[in-house]
């Protein structure tokens, strides 16, 4: 074979390779999604939607509690890391080349890197122990730690790519900073900071760690701040590791969910992005 | 340019300042609370709590070598299995795919990144354990006798921990790898093509250009590896030995904390898991902060390449 | 805008309502083992339907997630399976009584296909097994106790675990008893240093480890061995006689412990003498403060452990437990006057 010849072959064999790495990863999303969607679809029925757990050997109970407990722990998240996340993007954009804005966002990246079960940690010496309580408040308060990062960037991403034409006009025409920050500025990268939000949300409503000693865990229905409550996530690992049929059975459903909201939450979010994206080449 | 210092503008920088001063204020907190719950311990067992085997709650006796041990052998084997693929992947998304499939294939690997670690640590009990149970199982006696594949065969262990691993830690590293590869001047590329090279020469160009852009995508990727809980403490069995061999059930410390932390019934224990959470936090602060360094060092010296060429365009 | 708005309100507006009847309700939390979980979840179910604006919310988190939690008071009550130690109880900021609600038995459970005969074992062997001297289930010390079954040369996987377990306790106790090794090598606690295996969270997870491995043997309470239809072995007892855990052979055990029942209750029962006796048998606990801060919580404890050692009693033979001796539930119900209601 001439050396070209061996030049080309090799370069097929690249792209054979790449792409077969695609299909290779392709297969456990794949299995995964395919073993979530017929295990689960079996388990989903009103009693599901509806009903508490029942005792432990009792058949027919449910997942309600843990449903409605991760919305209420999402919110909580979503409350604590939005003024938090937003305000700190805004500052982190407006004075993007001072020191302290380097730190901000220093932070915000270590914040991001830290391991959950770290978050789940500190969140328990600093909202449980002190308190006596193990409560939906401490859950959130973990969950919002995750969220605030990925907040703090997106905005800050989104507010550095409205153009500086925006900004300047509304200076020009006399505005203070905040004046053309928040009448200006954010209104134009809303859309993407919601954005932003939902996945954000997304990303916490499946975690399972910061949970499991904040908020604990409550097999009654509860929407009390301060008591312990049910998550999709915390549930689904108690049934997982149990060794009761019934409980992995609703273990699936549970998931099936989990990765409902979170397709349904992407999804939003693409659609979201590419509106944009069609928006800001129009105008 | 003058700054117009009106008390307004003043008033909104510390306004805004003062929330970004709450998330370092955050970030020193967990390092700071972490430290002071890890005294006793660290206190009582020194730098010989990461030499030591033992972990025995019983005699008080603490050594965290096999949880850190488990951490570094499950990432360290997922990042082998996960660059090459996520590379690849990365490489056909950006160089090679038609355009068509650029979009949905882009999607789905984050889809992949999105799938809660809780699900995939489910999927992960009731499909891959007993998968990879079997796959054990049907090893020749002769390769059995090598210590990476001694042991029972039991499907739980160091090598369904890394597949699952490598499995979370793919889109991760593509997608970054993907955001690098995408900041190489299309020069680059355009210059290789130029001088007759085929497609994965010209693709090799950009990736070494890239370099150091990629080895901080792998290295954030193994960041994430480290600390990953859930999915790994389903499957790993669990068991504070050190090991080679891959089928052995072994542990990490993300699982050590979750496992026992409820329960660590007195001073020292807690103090002890606490040290261990600690140096996880630590750990992934130094590698998360050095791989984002070379992805930044990466875009800039792209940046300064990049002008001269637009200036002479210009001129 | 006005229509989200209007759902806005709505939802806020049911939230409101919900707390504020929610804000009758009394809610207690507790933890421990898993040991009584199935009796405890029907218990509290059980209560919650005669007495609907009390909700005991129980987490099985292993028994001593129990203590640790009840010591910290991030949880009302604990229980547990292994008694707190001198030291434990020193640690918490008040007394904490123990209260013995059910009688369990810890069944050496294992997932050996091809071997459908049950598997007779002793304290000594159990003990290898969990040494790590015995590793395979054709080993001639387990031989010698089947005579007459094949045994496979399939490699033994202990499963234990991986929480502090009262469970644990139980059985690591019993080994101690029977094994001068085991006594010395590993010691009695509610988290050991175990020389081999594979690690699962709660009763529940042993039960899926040894259910999913083939070659496995773990040790889990009676009920999630039945429940699970998982196959448990019988154990030999002092009196030489191999016995198969059950509700009668665990109240044989409870006899002798009735007659010199300490005031704290905190007493082992494992390998007690007897014909018929179960071994691996022991009490389960409840910990309650003596003075709680929470006197409305105390009261309504103190009322469910009445009925749970009353009434509650006739739930547990069904799920694998045995009800206390009558002359136990007397001295309780006296010892359940020390706790401050008021």
């Amino acid at each position: 074979m001439t050396a070209t010849g061996r030049r080309k072959l090799l370069s097929s064999l690249f792209v054979g390779f790449c792409a077969g790495a695609v299909l290779l990863a392709l297969i456990p999303l794949a299995l995964v999604l395919f073993f979530v969607i017929s295990q689960g679809v079996l388990s989903l029925n009103l009693a599901f939607f509806t009903h508490m757990p029942t005792p432990v050997g009792e058949a027919g109970g449910g997942m309600a509690n843990s449903i409605v407990g991760t919305l209420i722990l999402s919110g909580l998240a979503a409350l604590m890391a939005v003024p938090i996340g937003v305000i700190s993007g805004i500052y982190m954009s407006e004075y993007a080349g001072s020191r302290f804005a380097a730190a901000v966002r220093f932070a915000a990246d270590t914040l991001n890197g830290v391991p959950s079960i770290v978050i789940g940690l500190f969140a328990y010496v600093v909202a449980v122990l002190p308190f006596k309580q193990f409560s939906a408040f401490a859950g959130g308060f973990a969950l919002g730690l995750m969220m605030i990062p990925i907040i703090a960037r997106t905005t800050e991403e989104l507010l550095l790519l409205v153009p500086g034409t925006m900004r300047e006009g509304a200076l020009a025409l006399g505005a203070t900073r905040a004046r053309a920050v928040f009448s200006v500025v954010l209104p134009a990268a809303l859309p993407g900071i919601v954005t932003g939000v939902v996945l954000a949300l997304a990303r916490i409503a499946g975690e399972t760690a910061p949970l499991l000693f904040t908020a604990f865990n409550n097999r009654f229905f509860s929407t009390s701040l301060k008591q312990p409550i049910s998550s999709l996530t915390v549930q689904v690992y108690t049934y997982a590791t149990g060794p009761y049929e019934d409980w992995h059975r609703q273990a699936w459903a549970g998931a099936l969910v989990l990765v409902a909201i979170v397709l349904v939450c992407s999804l939003l979010a693409r659609l979201a992005t590419r509106r944009l994206e069609r928006m800001h080449a129009r105008g | 340019m003058p700054k117009s210092k009106s008390r307004s503008d003043v008033a909104f920088q510390i306004g805004t300042g003062a929330f970004g001063f709450v998330l370092i204020a955050l970030v020193c907190g967990i390092g700071v609370i972490l430290a002071l719950e890890s005294l006793p311990s660290i206190q009582k067992f020194g730098l010989g709590f990461w030499r030591t085997e033992i972990w025995d709650p019983v005699a008080g006796e603490f050594g965290a070598l096999p949880f850190i041990w488990g951490t570094l052998y499950s990432s360290v084997l997922a990042l082998l299995i996960a660059t090459p693929i996520a590379l690849g992947i990365a490489i056909f998304i950006s160089e090679l795919c038609p355009a068509v499939l650029r979009q949905p294939l882009v999607f789905v690997t984050e889809l992949l990144a999105a799938i809660p670690s809780i699900v995939y640590g489910l999927w992960g009990i009731f499909v891959l354990v007993p998968a990879v149970r079997a796959l054990e199982t049907s090893l020749p006696d002769s390769l059995r006798k090598l210590p990476l594949f001694s042991g029972p065969p039991l499907g739980l262990g160091m090598l369904s921990a890394a597949l699952i691993l490598a499995i979370m830690v793919i889109p991760f590293i593509s997608s970054i790898s993907r955001e690098v590869l995408k900041s190489v001047p299309p020069a680059q590329r355009e210059g290789a093509y130029a001088l007759g090279a085929t497609r994965f020469e010209a693709i090799r160009a950009a990736v070494f250009y890239a370099r150091t852009g990629i080895i901080g995508a792998v290295m954030l990727g193994f960041g994430r590896a480290l600390g990953e809980t859930m999915a790994v403490t389903m499957v790993i069995g669990n068991n504070p030995k050190v090991s080679v061999s891959l089928f052995a059930p072994q542990y990490t410390m993300a699982a050590v904390v979750a496992n026992e932390f409820a329960e660590a019934a007195d001073r020292l224990y807690l103090s002890a898991l606490v040290e261990i959470g600690l140096v996880l936090f630590i750990i992934t602060l130094i590698i998360n902060s050095f791989s984002r360094l070379l992805i930044w060092s990466m875009a800039r010296t792209e940046k300064i390449v990049a002008e001269p060429v637009e200036t002479e365009a210009a001129a | 805008m006005n229509a989200i708005h209007k759902i806005a309100v709505a939802v806020a507006g049911a939230a409101v309502l919900v707390t504020g009847v929610a804000a009758q309700t009394q809610r207690i939390n507790g933890a421990g083992a898993t040991f009584p979980y199935p009796i405890y979840s029907k218990w509290f179910s059980e209560y919650n339907k005669m007495h609907p604006n009390v909700e005991i919310n129980y987490q099985s988190i292993g028994s001593g997630g129990g203590i640790q939690q009840v010591t910290k008071e991030t949880v009302f009550f604990g229980a547990t399976d292994g008694p707190m130690t001198p030291d434990q109880m020193q640690a918490a900021p008040g007394k904490i009584l123990h209260f013995p609600t059910v009688l369990g038995a810890v069944v050496p459970i294992y997932n050996l296909p091809g071997v459908s005969t049950e598997l007779k074992f002793s304290g000594p062997v159990l003990a290898d097994i969990f040494l790590g001297k015995v590793t395979k289930w054709n080993d001639p010390a387990i031989a010698k106790l089947n005579g007459g079954v094949t045994l496979p040369a399939t490699d033994i996987t202990v499963a234990h675990r991986a929480d502090g377990s009262g469970t644990t306790y139980i059985w690591v106790d019993y080994l101690s008893k029977l094994s001068p090794e085991w006594k010395t090598k590993v010691g009695v606690a509610t988290s050991v240093n175990w020389p081999t295996g594979v690690g699962g969270r709660g009763n529940e997870g042993v039960s899926g480890l040894v259910k999913q491995t083939p070659g496995a043997i773990g040790y889990v309470e009676l009920i999630y061995a039945l429940q699970n239809k998982i196959a448990y072995g019988s154990v030999m007892n002092a009196a030489g006689e191999s016995v198969k855990a059950s509700v009668q052979a665990v109240t044989a055990a409870a006899a002798e412990a009735a007659k010199a029942m300490p005031p704290d209750f905190r007493v082992s029962i494992t390998n007690a003498p007897g014909k018929g006796v179960y071994p691996i048998s022991s009490f389960t606990w409840l910990l309650l403060y003596e003075n709680a801060k929470d006197k409305n919580q105390a009261k309504t404890m103190v009322d469910f452990v009445k009925w749970a050692l009353t009434d509650g009693q006739k739930f547990a033979p069904d799920l694998g437990y045995a009800p206390l001796p009558e002359a136990i539930v007397k001295l309780e119900m006296a010892a359940l006057a020390k706790i401050k209601v008021s």
